[in-house]
């Protein structure tokens, strides 16, 4: 009867309080420079201290420059002091930090997981509402404010209402040239961006136990935009493969006992879940976003709805009734947490491999980690984006979001491999279609959102 | 510590879509300091402002004389959504807006609202049609909201709505528990020791 979600939550029940909410033990919890100081800064003021330093990491990954050779400098007006604050005060408060030039620097929902700071059972916040990332592992994470950070370190624990529990099955197998970025916005251009509120998603069925591990932190990443608390996938053998041997994963003996544990982690066959949705994994095709919500999305093959919202259409100067393959781009973006791990970059790479972008579109690839560049390097991978005309950056979330730095031109469409397609959430007006890293690196060498799969070398 | 907050009448302004995500509530080429005030000018900046000299754009609602200063609002579907940035709130709040009356909110700015002193009000579509540009009283001890001779109740859940009643500091609160998270620790610790990391263990 019990769910995945039942047994993580139940393990952390530090006190019921009044009214059927209850204290919650948190496990860890992460910060980044746009709003680490602001936290730290604000329990400090109020004479509080970090309960638990050991548990808390900083990361530099929102404003940091991706340039190569970058320093403290940003190109984001003032962002220098949210670097430079936050180092400050993560020194002065004891936590870990992964600074500006660290070799473990990088996209927190992507170092999170490759030094095993998140472990399958364990509760994991962050002031970023795309931590539901780490529930791939079987963590139960998510996304909260500042105050609920500082809430976090200074008492070990949340207050939270119990959300309600969802599952999210898909059936069969995805066809080839289908990704789990498809996967989550044919979910989310069916239920709606609202879809998910209130609950944990627990991810399950054939087609998502058939993902590799980075491909589960991208479903799950998405989670965030169907409005759910959180996402989350029943730790396997997967799981466990890759995670043994992280740098804070358990070892030996505590390895051991760690993965008894781990093993149990899953819902009962006849879990009862507050709400069921399925999904036919084998009808799934590319999808590409059209509107200014994740909701407005199609298949790429498709036309854009007939009823399609027309302020959407205004700022998307697209119509209803057309085909979306063939509009033109002006800039390809492969990077963020949702798709900047190192299998993303080989599938874009495959498909760059002896071809160059269409002329004048500027292709932009952002590794999701310093450790993500170098291996990616290692294997030739920077030589191929750049061969094909992609800049090869240093890592961060860089241009998913525009902080009044770098940005693409005022109004330019731009086809991105990133979480969100808001009005100029990259920057001022720019037209933002969210696709798979493959959709990506073929609409970048068309010069127009293209089928990957026409593009697939023989 | 957020100011209480009993009843409030004022008129509920309407911004009448669905999905108001927090970049466009504060973008984040708004936040320009690491603090958590200085934020009110650039709330819905990209909706409220036509140009980089911040003209008034005289079709968004808070540029209409009755509704400047709104200190309640009423939108749509899955209000809040996307980035976790407090920031937002933080903005609504400088501005003096108290309440938000929508047909649903996203999960972490809900939390957020709480936090801050801000009412999240969850109604049908039908009622926000019906109240939205007149004037309303929020009564959350009676968890109402009365528009002319009409009322709605609504749900809230029983914690927040303490928080919010007596503007209560969470983490004073939650330190009340002290003893029951140290007995946590130790009863956890022997059983998940993985969990427990040595200080500079990078």
């Amino acid at each position: 009867m019990t769910t995945l979600f039942d047994r993580l939550w139940d393990a952390h029940v530090v006190a019921p309080l009044d009214g059927g909410a209850a204290l919650i033990a948190i496990d860890r919890v992460l910060l980044h420079e746009r709003t680490g100081a602001a936290a730290l800064n604000a329990l400090s003021e109020a004479g509080r201290k970090v309960q638990d330093p050991a548990r808390v990491f900083a990361i530099m990954d929102h404003i940091v420059d991706t340039l190569p050779g970058r320093t403290d400098r940003t190109l984001m007006p003032g962002g220098q002091a949210f670097i430079t604050e936050t180092r400050a005060a993560a020194q002065a408060a004891g936590i870990t930090l992964f600074d500006v030039g660290h070799p473990d620097q990088g996209i927190m929902h992507v170092v999170s997981p490759e030094l095993g700071i998140v472990l399958p059972g364990l509760t994991l916040i962050a002031p970023d509402s795309h931590t539901c990332t780490q529930g791939a592992l079987g963590a139960l994470a998510w996304g909260i404010g500042s105050s609920e950070a500082e809430h976090a370190m200074a008492t070990g624990t949340l207050r939270l209402t119990r959300p309600k529990s969802m599952r999210a099955t898909f059936s069969g197998q995805l066809a080839p040239g289908v990704t789990a970025k498809d996967m989550m916005l044919a979910l989310i251009a069916a239920h709606g961006a609202g879809g998910g509120a209130g609950h944990v998603v627990e991810f399950a069925g054939e087609a998502v136990t058939a993902l590799d591990l980075e491909a589960r932190m991208t479903l799950c990443n998405m989670a965030t935009e169907f409005s759910a608390f959180a996402g989350l996938i029943a730790p396997d053998e997967v799981t466990f493969a890759w995670l043994k041997g992280r740098r804070y994963a358990p070892q030996g003996a505590s390895w051991d006992a760690a993965l008894a544990q781990w093993r149990a982690l899953r819902s009962d066959a006849d879990a009862v879940f507050d709400a069921e949705i399925a999904i036919d994994a084998s009808t799934i095709a590319p999808m590409v976003s059209w509107g200014t919500s994740p909701q407005a999305s199609v298949p790429v093959t498709d036309a854009i709805p007939a009823d399609a919202s027309s302020a959407m259409l205004d700022y998307m100067a697209l119509q209803a009734g057309a085909p979306l393959i063939g509009t033109p781009v002006d800039a390809a973006f492969i990077g963020s947490c949702t798709n900047a791990r190192l299998s993303d970059l080989r599938r874009a790479a495959a498909l760059l491999k002896g071809r160059k972008v269409a002329a004048g579109i500027r292709a932009i690839c952002v590794p999701g980690s310093s450790a993500v560049r170098r291996a990616a390097e290692a294997e030739g991978l920077d030589r191929v984006f750049l061969d094909a005309g992609f800049e090869w950056r240093e890592s961060g979330c860089s241009m998913c979001f525009f902080a009044g730095g770098e940005s693409f031109g005022d109004g330019s469409r731009v086809i991105s491999s990133t979480n969100r397609n808001f009005e100029s959430r990259q920057g001022l007006r720019v037209k933002t279609h969210i696709a798979s890293p493959e959709t990506v690196a073929a609409s970048a060498l068309a010069g127009a959102i293209a089928d990957a799969r026409d593009w697939a070398h023989g | 510590m957020a100011e209480p907050f009993t009843t409030l009448t004022a008129i509920a302004a309407p911004l009448l879509r669905d999905n108001v995500d927090t970049d466009a509530i504060i973008p984040s080429r708004e936040m320009k300091s690491t603090g958590k005030t200085g934020l009110s000018d650039g709330l819905f900046a990209g909706w409220r402002y036509l140009d980089a000299a911040r003209t008034p754009n005289p079709d968004f609602v808070l540029n209409q004389p009755e509704h400047a200063g709104a200190r309640i609002l009423a939108s749509g579907v899955n209000f809040g959504c996307g980035s976790s940035r407090e920031h937002a709130v933080w903005a609504l709040a400088e501005y003096g807006v108290r309440c938000i009356l929508a047909q649903s909110f996203a999960p972490i700015f809900h939390g957020n609202c709480i936090r801050n002193g801000i009412v999240p009000v969850v109604l049908d579509r039908e009622a926000i049609a019906a109240l939205a540009g007149r004037e309303v009283q929020v009564d959350l001890p009676a968890q109402t909201v009365r528009c002319a001779d009409q009322c709605w109740t609504f749900a809230i859940e029983a914690e927040a709505k303490t928080m919010l009643l007596e503007g209560l500091d969470a983490i004073d609160l939650s330190l009340k528990h002290r003893d029951a998270i140290a007995a946590f620790h130790a009863r956890d610790r022997a059983q998940r020791p993985w969990v427990y990391l040595e200080q500079n263990h990078g």
